[in-house]
């Protein structure tokens, strides 16, 4: 029972002496908060699917009643905005090309005719592909539009088939209520991931290492002690980013803070596990470092977290199961946006605790069988 | 090695030191030879260590296969749960054109609650359910679908969205066509046809790859640039260097030249895998691709040169690099996510980047071909950061301790 | 060049450092002028923080002074650094070798800088690479070299060309004495064929007794020069050894001498003697008084003697032991067996660091391991504390083996590593605190334990000081504090005294001795030959193998010593080493 207790408190020492080194170590200091709060504030803004304003150029040739109103109708959704009026068709190019103008609608002059004439009146729509999903999703917007307009034609208050959308979760469908909560989980991995790559490398490069070992504490005691402070600086950063999220951006949370926080420190452990076991395989900080940076890439890649898992091919899809931020992404979205408990999400927590099952004692073996 | 490398003349014959100065340090013989040397010294320690090989040709690789294969923002198929309430034909006439749709998935089910699970299960993306009352409405004039959606994953509820009312639209005007009575003033319909440029194939596969060629110039300029000064730095190597005849400038050409060809690889292997893997077409011509890339590949230097010189100190240096350049370029640059929709602000922070512009000349170069004003006037931006940036470096590389 | 008459002439250099943390303002040399003449060889000597690297590092045009002016071979450095560069070799401390280049990539990387043409390379790299005997290593990546040929190497590298004036900062740090013999052959040699002017900073004298010329740098202040001669005449007429009763280590009379500093300057063990420098103002009855007896005879003041007497002069180095400080007493037998050593074998694949070695330590001993770098000393040592797994024979410490015992064993040693192995960004009392705790000391009695060690070590007043921030003395005390504060039985010690000058090396061993006195058990690692003397017991290795044990006066013997030819430790160490090599008695 002392033994225990003995044990305990050279695990506080250790534990205090590494969140000691970490706050006075600039270098380490310094991507404690600002990198999270500025990568959560920059990336939150930038990243959209939303469309928000489709540069457009208009080459009308018809001048008629129906393409001003139509024109008129797709300028009040002020998502569409007129950037250029063309008078040629060979003018199109050159708005396409510069990338002034995502669309280009051509309106030929036989549109007015056709129309009144009850046969079918084709606008030309021109699609910048460089950027497909944008493109694919002003082209459904411009769409929608126009059916709007086709029933407004045929003099009814509405069109007679009327879809109502309704979305679960985020009713506005906005791509930063997915992507907030995808960084809470991955803004801290990438932090407590090169933050434990380094702690035990720069004890070896500094020699402090030995000194350690010498003590009274265990390899295991070490490496828990090095582990415990990299997670309360992992749950840090999670709580930085979602503090972001729910009081900068207001995405409401529906789910429950204990259940998110428990996936969290489950997560955060099994990326302690992977740091750990970086560092105890590489012989100096900058090894440590770069191998962190080599796993880092694509782990964030094959997350889910810019690109859905179900669009990655089936091998690719089943690597992902070693990849513990594409569990937490799910748990963190389900959990915040969906609001479900610990029941259904509970399958995420499996592979993240098999992943620290798997690299903490494979670190602490590392430990003692790098000391040569 | 070679003895056209020594430029001391045995006949000429000024004051001994004024000799011996010139043979040491002066001529361009001896900056030749010099940058020769270190450059050979620089590829050496890059080929031995392994981590830098890591991320030099390792990473790239794996980015490339990653990009070209694993990611995708394409929907193709999203299953979709549809419940029918109304039984009438009206009623399965809609969905059948729902069925035509590449994109969508439609999957029949008995009850909304089955759909519900279904969705809650992450199965289905959405669900189309179609009300007892249809038929009966929709003669009326004012038949209604509903459409319920993950937004869990907005993008690609977006998407199914657009397809979904886009075909039923479709369906409602072909109705009304067929019907005249429905047509009081007997207009026509408008008709959308439409053309996706430069993206024929319309998947995201040719803008990530292209997108691609940014990334990994990024990541060997100014990553592993950044960290080989501060490493110099770091192991006091530089001090012993300093006391030679060597000059700053030509230890930052030595630092240079050899990620230069590391980038250009980088490059040629974007390239291979863009036309044998991914069939990514190439409209533009190679060598204003390969020029625009060199400009880049010296402006991702200029970055890594300034950080490394300035941080001194590895650690730092590689997050600074991350945090500047290879996240910004990742984020910020209109790769991943395209800046006409963000908010005013970060915009602007996109534009002060160079990756923006190189972005933005890359996809052009591929998809649409060469197009000379865009080229000349992002190409002479990047020529500017490139100058402003190695300017900085030499300015910041001094043979100073203190 | 025939017109400059001095190759460095320096006048009123002042050049100061703002510290970071504090906004403090350090002097590292302070109105410092002199002159190093063409076509010698002359040294910079001093304690830690004397300002050495500071004035090379100016002399190399890396740094600029605020005040004072600075010619260099005839150029205004601060003017034109790069026709200093250009002209000069430099070799720092941690000279900057790239260890993933092999030593020939390293060679021709410098040749090419400085423009060697292909036929001089052909002459000036077969010298060298005969000089350094790194011929059979031309292949091979510097940082698999030893310490030593590192060092050599690094040297190579800055003569391959002959400069008009060679730098060379504290080349010998960290070097064991036989390389560092070599190390001052190749630079005698190239003296005397190439008549190049060079200045050495160094922390030993007798190195500095071979130059011709010697500048004694204290606190950033000149306060002396001239030849080792002059120096030396700074203690003439008060130098006299003292033979210990026979039986008697002699680090006990020596201690004894050393604590009277209103009497005696300076005392070391030599030669199983004690070797004694008085104070020029000392009434003769209170040295007989302090001696006992003792017989001694006037000996001729050495260089080392004259450095002493300056430094001393300058400030009163307290060294008076209160008996609060004293470490407290050890329990047990004495005689008893604390490390016991059986067939002892380390192999890193087929090489083997550790061969077949046995030895035992006593309770209170100072037990010492020597040896050339990469002899093994460090492998014996890392095993005994447990860092290493040994690949045979038996080993126990304190009874055990620390590689697989319990917390409980590990509590009874405590361990100095070779560098300052402390967290740099940490107080000294934070450290000290995450020591103790490690050690399961906590409450009063840590705080007890921590208030004893700052008053031994003289640490007081520096509690809050970040220790990465502390000098190389302090960091040295720092951490025999942290090694010492649970009161461990056993001290290892490796190479604690490396590149430190003999001011601190005299406290050093002062509290050494005492702590042997009281009962620890001290094992330790050195260089510095002339420390064997302190130990009761010596163990010499090379490759791998034991080569000699017993006291020092049995080492001395096994090499040849006899009562008309008396040999020093370092000669002892060469001789024992070179005959087991079955090399030459010596090269000169």
């Amino acid at each position: 029972m002392s033994d225990f207790r003995e044990m305990l408190f050279r695990l506080l020492v250790l534990i205090r002496k590494e969140l000691l080194a970490v706050l006075k170590d600039p270098g380490s200091r310094s991507i404690l908060i600002t990198p999270a709060l500025m990568q959560g504030l920059l990336f939150g803004y930038a990243a959209t699917y939303d469309l928000t304003n489709v540069p457009y150029a208009l080459l009308d040739q018809s001048h008629g009643a129906n393409s001003i109103a139509l024109i008129a109708k797709l300028d009040g959704t002020g998502v569409f905005h007129r950037v250029a009026t063309l008078e040629t068709q060979r003018d199109i190019a050159e708005v396409v090309d510069q990338g002034k103008a995502l669309v280009v609608i051509q309106i030929a002059s036989d549109f007015e005719r056709e129309l009144s004439a009850g046969r079918d009146g084709n606008i030309q729509v021109i699609l910048d592909g460089r950027n497909s999903t944008t493109a694919g999703s002003a082209s459904a917007y411009l769409s929608s539009v126009v059916a709007e307009f086709n029933a407004q034609l045929r003099g009814a208050a509405k069109p007679p088939l009327t879809v109502e959308m309704r979305a679960w979760y985020n009713p506005n469908l906005e791509t930063r209520w997915n992507f907030m909560p995808g960084m809470i989980a991955s803004l801290s991995m990438m932090q407590v991931l090169m933050l434990t790559a380094l702690s035990v490398a720069r004890e070896r490069e500094q020699g402090t290492f030995d000194q350690l070992l010498v003590t009274p504490m265990s390899p295991a005691e070490i490496m828990v002690g090095k582990a415990v402070p990299s997670i309360i600086i992992g749950l840090f950063q999670s709580t930085l980013v979602l503090c972001l999220s729910l009081f900068w951006f207001r995405i409401p949370m529906a789910g429950s803070l204990i259940t998110l926080y428990s996936g969290l420190l489950i997560f955060t452990i099994a990326s302690v596990g992977i740091g750990l076991s970086i560092s105890a395989v590489s012989a100096n900080m900058q090894q440590a470092m770069l191998y962190s940076f080599v796993l880092i890439m694509p782990l964030m890649l094959l997350s889910g977290l810019t690109t859905p898992v179900r669009n990655m091919p089936q091998a690719l899809q089943i690597a992902t199961m070693i990849n513990p931020l594409r569990f937490a992404i799910d748990l963190v979205q389900r959990v915040y946006l969906e609001g479900v408990g610990l029941f259904t999400v509970w399958h995420n927590f499996i592979p993240l605790v098999l992943i620290s099952a798997v690299t903490l004692p494979l670190a602490a073996w590392l430990f003692r069988n790098r000391l040569s | 090695m070679n003895p056209d490398v020594n430029p001391v003349n045995p006949d000429a014959n000024p004051p001994e030191h004024l000799a011996e100065h010139r043979s040491a340090s002066g001529g361009a013989a001896g900056f030749r030879r010099r940058v020769r040397s270190l450059v050979r010294k620089e590829f050496r320690q890059l080929l031995r260590d392994r981590a830098n090989l890591m991320i030099g040709i390792g990473l790239p690789i794996v980015l490339i296969l990653i990009f070209g294969y694993g990611l995708s923002l394409d929907v193709k198929e999203a299953p979709v749960a549809v419940v029918l309430e109304d039984a009438s034909p009206t009623a399965f006439d809609v969905i059948a054109g729902l069925q035509l749709s590449p994109y969508v998935g439609p999957r029949l089910v008995k009850s909304m609650a089955e759909a519900e699970t279904l969705m809650n299960a992450r199965e289905v993306d959405g669900i189309v359910q179609v009300p007892a009352d249809f038929s009966r409405r929709f003669a009326a004039g004012d038949g209604r679908i509903q459409l319920l959606l993950q937004g869990a994953d907005p993008t690609r509820a977006n998407i199914i969205r657009g397809y979904v009312s886009g075909a039923l639209a479709l369906w409602a005007q072909k109705q009304a066509d067929r019907d005249p009575s429905r047509n009081a003033g007997g207009a026509g319909t408008v008709v959308v046809v439409q053309r996706m440029w430069f993206n024929a194939a319309n998947t995201s596969t040719w803008y990530l790859v292209p997108g691609l060629v940014v990334l990994i110039m990024t990541l060997v300029g100014a990553f592993l640039t950044a960290l080989v000064m501060a490493r110099e730095w770091e192991r006091g190597t530089l001090e012993a260097l300093f006391v030679t005849p060597v000059h700053p400038v030509e230890v930052l050409l030595s630092k240079t030249i050899p990620y230069f060809c590391v980038g250009m690889l980088g490059l040629l292997l974007c390239l291979l895998a863009a036309k044998f893997l991914f069939a990514v077409p190439l409209y533009g011509s190679l060598i204003v691709l390969t020029f625009s890339c060199m400009l880049y590949m010296l402006v991702a230097l200029g970055i890594g040169l300034v950080i490394s010189s300035t941080t001194k100190n590895q650690f730092v240096a590689s997050q600074v690099a991350l945090l500047a350049s290879f996240m910004p370029a990742m984020m910020l640059s209109g790769f991943m996510f395209d800046l006409r929709n963000v908010p005013l602000v970060v915009r602007l922070i996109g534009n002060a980047l160079p990756a923006t512009y190189f972005m933005e000349l890359i996809k052009t170069l591929f998809l649409a071909g060469d197009n000379w004003p865009l080229i000349f006037k992002d190409c002479a931006i990047l020529a500017g950061y490139a100058a402003v940036l190695l300017g900085l470096a030499h300015a910041v590389t001094r043979k100073k301790l203190d | 060049m025939t017109e400059v008459r001095a190759a460095i002439a320096a006048a009123g250099i002042r050049k100061s450092f703002q510290v970071k943390e504090t906004g403090q303002t350090v002097h590292a040399l302070d109105d410092v002028s002199l002159e190093v003449p063409v076509g010698t060889l002359t040294a910079l000597v001093g304690p830690d923080g004397a300002g050495k690297t500071t004035f090379l590092r100016l002399v190399t045009g890396l740094m600029t002074a605020q005040e004072g002016s600075l010619t260099v071979l005839g150029i205004d450095v601060a003017k034109d650094p790069q026709a200093v560069q250009d002209r000069i070799s430099y070799m720092p401390q941690r000279f900057g070798l790239y260890e993933d280049l092999s030593v020939q990539e390293n060679l021709d990387l410098y040749a090419d800088l400085h423009g060697v043409t292909a036929e001089q390379r052909k002459q000036r790299y077969g010298r060298l690479l005969e000089m350094t005997d790194l011929a059979r290593f031309t292949d091979r990546l510097a940082g698999k070299l030893s310490g030593g040929m590192k060092q050599k190497l690094g040297l190579a590298c800055t003569l391959v060309r002959s400069p008009a004036l060679l730098l060379l900062d504290e080349p010998t740090a960290g070097v064991d004495p036989l390389s560092r013999r070599e190390l001052w052959d190749i630079v005698n040699q190239l003296i005397k064929e190439e008549n190049i002017s060079v200045l050495v900073s160094t922390a030993y004298l007798d190195e500095a007794d071979l130059c011709a010329r010697v500048f004694v740098l204290d606190q950033g202040k000149l306060l002396a020069q001239g030849s080792p001669a002059d120096i030396a005449a700074n203690a003439r007429g008060l130098c006299f050894v003292a033979t210990p009763p026979p039986g008697e280590p002699p680090r006990l009379l020596q201690a004894r001498l050393l604590g009277e500093t209103d009497a005696v300057t300076d005392a070391v063990p030599h030669g199983g003697e004690v070797r004694v420098v008085r104070k020029n103002d000392i009434d003769p009855a209170r040295l007989d008084a302090l001696l006992h007896e003792v017989p001694t005879r006037p000996v001729e003041a050495g260089i080392e003697d004259g450095f002493m007497v300056l430094l001393r002069a300058k400030k009163e180095v307290h060294l008076s032991e209160t008996e609060a400080s004293a470490p407290e007493r050890k329990d047990g037998e004495a005689g008893e067996t604390m490390i016991e050593v059986h067939d002892l074998v380390r192999k890193f694949g087929d090489f083997t660091a550790v061969d077949r070695t046995s030895f035992s330590v006593h309770r209170g001993e100072i037990f010492g391991l020597l040896g050339p770098n990469g002899a093994g000393k460090t492998t014996t040592f890392r095993m005994l504390c447990g860092l290493l797994p040994a690949s045979g024979g038996t080993l126990k410490v304190a009874g055990v083996n620390l590689r697989n015992a319990r917390a409980q064993a590990r509590r009874r040693i405590g361990y100095v590593s070779q560098k300052f192995a402390l967290y740099g960004n940490l107080s000294v009392m934070e450290n000290l605190e995450f020591f103790g705790g490690a050690y399961g000391l906590r409450g009063t009695q840590l705080r007890e334990r921590i208030g004893m060690m700052l008053r031994q070590f003289e640490l007081e007043g520096q509690e809050k000081t970040r220790s990465g921030q502390l000098p190389g003395g302090y960091k040295q005390r720092l951490a025999m504090a942290v090694g010492l504060l649970h009161g461990p039985e056993i001290l290892f010690l490796d190479e604690p005294t490396s590149g430190t000058d003999p001011l601190a090396r005299r406290e050093f061993w002062r509290r050494i001795t005492a702590l042997a006195e009281a009962g620890t058990t001290v094992v330790i690692t050195t260089h510095f030959m002339e420390e064997a003397e302190y130990c009761d017991r010596i163990v010499i290795q090379d490759a791998g193998k034991l080569l000699a044990i017993g006291t020092p006066a049995e080492v001395r013997k096994q090499a040849g010593e006899t009562d008309g030819h008396r040999l020093n430790m370092e000669q002892a160490f060469i001789g024992i080493v070179e005959q087991a090599r079955g090399k030459p008695e010596a090269k000169t």
